[in-house]
């Protein structure tokens, strides 16, 4: 039985999600299917929660109320660590890296867990071909070879950025949840990255928050916009785009901006 | 001319185990062949007794910075670990059937056994929480066992402690270990390994990650890792190590005392892997030697070598933050640009005069104290193989020229170290 389900059970299910910071109330009830290798954006205006939708899903914040299912498996009381285990990788909006780490160690602690590795205190990484050469290859990925063996820190705000989404693409996981992962970004910069997130998500599921209109009618196959803690609209992204209430509350101002 | 340094991004995987055992390897050999004759160079009991102080102290040195470096974990309590496996191993001693069984060598596998031990129980709950937490549950831990030790009198001994005789073990090939340099080199045997185990720690998994929940414990989390039990791995590793070494100090003084379990002795270790640098896994060998020789060498000199030791903390935190081993490793740039050379003279001309008024700085410290805490009527005092009247002007008037001028001198020199310092550190040709 489970398994004929397997294919039509949504990769992440939401169920009545809110959250409340203090009396205010800023994710107020959603509901939302993604379904399994889906590419879908999340977009809205600054400060609608799609941040704290992302932190929802990931156990980084608990929520007030609803339910979170990752391949029909209810996430209540599950810590962040155990969500990822079980298939489900972020970024950050914020770049959140290893800063006093190499860029190589960087990618490679990404990989640790993945490859199978746990808390294990009798391999020595070194010696393991493929978390080298699989690091490597994430390095060449997001073309950050030539800085493998400087501290991340030091990077450049868009090679850090790069190294944000190579940690986590690096761990093979079939949930990617990238928030905002091109802000910042030149053009070029900006092209290059979209082309690697199609690449890594290729057969996988991808749930993204970006404000770049250009990126989001390009690589997304469903869109749907938050707007103040509310999910008003969502479908394929010509249904969106000619929705006139999403017109109204965020796209004509976001289309125009692109001008 | 300022490029900054990269590293050559070709095949870097190849590069990196191309020639990395021989580069890592090379340490570790001199290191064992310097354990194995130094003693024929210090012949003398002293030195003896100080070479066995400064390995014992290596060893619980590298494993606080297990926490401290590599887990981003501050204790302020880890002397109970090291001073429970002494303790337990004292009684191991004293349990006579059970050790003439055992090969003394072997005895600290038990006192790393009960320090681990420890370190489970509370490791447990300590470290849910890095920062500011831990540190407060490590000084309460550390507070309590040290009041064990009036307490709980049948482990402790009370204040007078527990002492055995090392000598009742099994004869190991025939030794009974009831010489210092017999000692000497069962204590030798046991740095080498343990701070190769310890370094071998921090190169597996559970080690690399330990350092990525220093720098970031939410992303370890999103990367699969739990960082409580990243920490609590470290810890109950680190806690082997502290017990391995009190079982050295056991079987080296044959006595342990509340003086092993409290926060003196807590405070000392993190000083000491501090003053040798947290940032780099040696660092801590270089804490541990420097201390016990500021220890032990200086306190035979002078009566105030702890506050010569305040002051070297305090100018290590405040001028060098990455200790010893970082001022070392500041220099690896210019060594690689094969540039180290032009800084020799600068550092000569600066450095010296800097020691001279170290020096003169001590003795003017050292003759205050001696005008005001020796017996009245001793106006004489020895300093730097010189006696005079402390009561009398001349060696004030020698000692404040002596130390104003090298001071003075440092400080003309000073810009051509930093000018130096710049030159050794670009990229490209000299320019004159
Ligand atoms: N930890 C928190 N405590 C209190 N308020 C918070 C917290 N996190 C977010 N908020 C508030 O929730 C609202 C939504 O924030 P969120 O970061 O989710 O927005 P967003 O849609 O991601 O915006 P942006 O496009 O600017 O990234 C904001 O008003 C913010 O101030
Ligand atoms: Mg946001």
């Amino acid at each position: 039985m489970k398994d004929m389900n397997a294919a039509t059970t949504p990769a992440l299910h939401i169920d009545g999600l809110r959250k409340s910071f203090g009396k205010t109330e800023i994710i107020r009830g959603i509901d939302l299917s993604i379904g399994r290798g889906e590419r879908h954006a999340v977009i809205g205006p600054n400060g609608a929660g799609k941040s704290t939708l992302f932190n929802l899903i990931t156990a980084r914040f608990p929520a007030t109320a609803g339910k979170v299912e990752l391949h029909g498996q209810d996430l209540a009381g599950l810590a962040p660590y155990q969500i990822n285990r079980m298939g489900l990788s972020r970024s950050f909006q914020i770049t959140n890296i290893f800063s006093n780490m190499t860029v190589f160690e960087n990618v490679r602690c990404s990989l640790l867990w993945s490859q199978g590795y746990k808390y294990s205190f009798w391999n020595l990484v070194s010696r393991s071909r493929e978390l080298t050469e699989g690091a490597d290859a994430i390095l060449e990925q997001i073309n950050l070879l030539n800085r493998r063996n400087l501290p991340a820190g030091t990077l450049s705000y868009a090679e850090q950025r790069a190294l944000e989404i190579g940690i986590t693409i690096a761990g093979g996981a079939d949930v990617i949840m990238l928030d905002e992962p091109t802000a910042g970004m030149s053009h070029s910069e900006t092209d290059y990255i979209v082309e690697l997130i199609r690449k890594v998500t290729e057969n996988k599921t991808l749930v993204m928050v970006e404000h770049d209109m250009g990126v989001v009618f390009g690589l997304a196959d469903y869109i749907s916009v938050l707007v103040y803690g509310e999910i008003i609209a969502t479908g394929r992204p010509e249904e969106v785009r000619g929705n006139p209430k999403v017109q109204e509350a965020y796209l004509g101002a976001a289309l125009e901006a692109e001008h | 001319m300022t490029d900054q340094l990269t590293t050559d991004p070709a095949k870097p995987a190849q590069r990196m185990r191309a020639g990395s055992m021989s580069i890592t390897l090379m340490p570790w050999i001199i290191a064992s062949l310097l354990l194995l004759f130094l003693p024929f160079i210090f012949q003398a009991n002293s030195a003896i007794t100080i070479m066995n102080q400064m390995s014992i102290t290596i060893i619980f040195a590298l494993a606080y910075n297990m926490l401290l470096g590599q887990g981003g974990m501050l204790s302020f309590g880890h002397a109970v670990y090291m001073g429970v496996g002494g303790f337990a191993c004292v009684h191991i001693m004293n349990m006579d059937d059970f050790f003439a069984n055992i090969p003394l060598p072997l005895l600290p596998v038990f006192g790393g056994l009960f320090g681990m031990g420890l370190a489970t129980i509370v490791g447990a709950f300590s470290t849910r929480k890095a920062g500011t937490v831990f540190a407060m549950i490590s000084l309460g831990v550390g507070e309590l066992i040290a009041a064990c030790s009036v307490i709980i009198v049948a482990f402790f001994g009370g204040e007078e402690g527990i002492s055995g005789d090392r000598t009742y073990g099994m004869p190991f090939f025939g030794v009974e270990f009831l010489q210092q340099i017999e000692v000497y080199y069962l204590i030798a045997f046991w740095v080498i390994i343990s701070a190769a185990l310890m370094y071998l720690f921090s190169r597996t998994p559970v080690g690399r990650m330990a350092n990525a929940v220093r720098d970031n414990p939410e992303r370890a989390e999103f990367l699969g890792y739990s960082a409580r039990w990243v920490r609590f791995y470290s810890f109950v590793a680190s806690g082997f190590f502290a017990g391995v070494a009190g079982a050295l100090f056991a079987i080296n003084y044959e006595i342990l005392t509340e003086e092993n379990l409290n926060l003196v002795t807590s405070g000392q270790i993190l000083l000491v892997t501090f003053l040798g640098g947290v940032g780099f896994f040696f660092g801590p060998i270089l804490g541990a030697i420097v201390f016990t020789l500021v220890q032990t060498v200086l306190s035979l000199q002078t009566e105030l070598w702890a506050f010569y030791a305040g002051v070297l903390f305090v100018a290590t935190v405040m001028f060098f933050p990455g200790g010893l081993a970082g001022v070392l490793m500041m220099h690896v740039p210019a060594m690689r640009l094969g540039k180290a050379k032009l800084l020799v003279v600068p550092y000569i001309k600066t450095l010296l005069p800097a020691l001279i008024g170290i020096l003169g700085l001590s003795a003017l410290v050292e003759m205050v104290f001696h005008f005001r805490h020796a017996a009245t009527g001793d106006h004489e005092m020895t300093l730097f193989w010189t006696t005079f009247d402390s009561h009398t002007l001349l060696p004030w008037i020698v000692a404040v020229v002596i130390t104003v001028a090298a001071f003075w001198l440092m400080r003309m020199n000073m810009p051509g170290m930093v000018a130096a310092w710049h030159q050794a550190n670009t990229v490209g040709k000299d320019r004159a």
